[in-house]
């Protein structure tokens, strides 16, 4: 580390710093202590994402007040996980709802388009049988 | 030494986010659940290189973070259709 900075620099990193560890915490934490499985996908895809996101931009900070040049490379890692995060999110919402919920327990969906996913392995389900008769 | 305080309290944050996410992989009681946790795992750790980056000064660590970054998705990704599926490309 470079002891050349101004004390309101240090102080603008460290609050980056301090606020980004709490809340990788707090989100893994709440992996832990949130009660069922849909519930506990909060926690690690917005809190330890917006934990990240700090720890990268006090980096950033960090290199453009130390080395006195912005790199932009921190914010590609920030736009790649915060692009990526809904989508893990996604998969694992969608794993859950098809291995711990029943296909009559799913409210029913707004519009006129069932559930993508029972729907079609329904529509599989029959074709499958349809191959099956006509062998 | 503001700056070396909060280093050191960040990393220590995101170490025991580590731990508790690798309790949490242990003792998950579903398949969803350690996969979130291993996702969960990626990213501290991708925090604690950058961390890491800072402490010593270079920019070396972050093409390895960003390829972490990558493979992490992908592997979650992959889990979560294998698990659905029995297949991950079909």
């Amino acid at each position: 580390m470079s002891a050349d900075m101004a004390l309101w620099q240090e102080i603008v990193l460290a609050v980056f710093l301090v606020t980004a560890g709490i809340f990788g915490l707090v989100g893994s934490f709440g992996l832990i202590k949130l009660p069922d499985p849909m519930t506990r996908l909060h926690a690690p895809t917005k809190a330890t994402t917006l934990g990240v996101g700090g720890v990268l931009i006090a980096s950033m900070l960090y290199f453009y007040f130390a080395k006195g040049h912005l790199s932009f490379h921190e914010l590609m890692i920030t736009l790649f996980l915060f692009l990526t995060a809904p989508i893990t999110a996604h998969f694992l919402a969608k794993a859950n709802l098809h291995t711990n919920v029943a296909r009559d327990e799913v409210p029913p969906p707004a519009g006129d388009r069932p559930w993508a996913g029972f729907e079609s392995d329904e529509a599989r389900h029959i074709a499958e049988d349809q191959v099956s008769k006509g062998a | 030494m503001i700056l070396s305080y909060a280093l050191i309290f960040t990393t220590g944050c995101f170490a025991l986010a580590l731990l508790m996410n690798l309790w949490r992989v242990v003792s998950a009681p579903g398949v969803p659940d350690r996969i979130l946790a291993l996702d969960t795992m990626v990213i501290n750790f991708i925090a604690i290189l950058v961390l890491y980056g800072i402490i010593e000064g270079t920019a070396v660590y972050f093409e390895a973070s960003i390829l972490i970054a990558m493979v992490g998705f992908i592997s979650t990704v992959a889990y979560a259709r294998f698990m659905l599926r029995g297949n991950i490309i079909e």
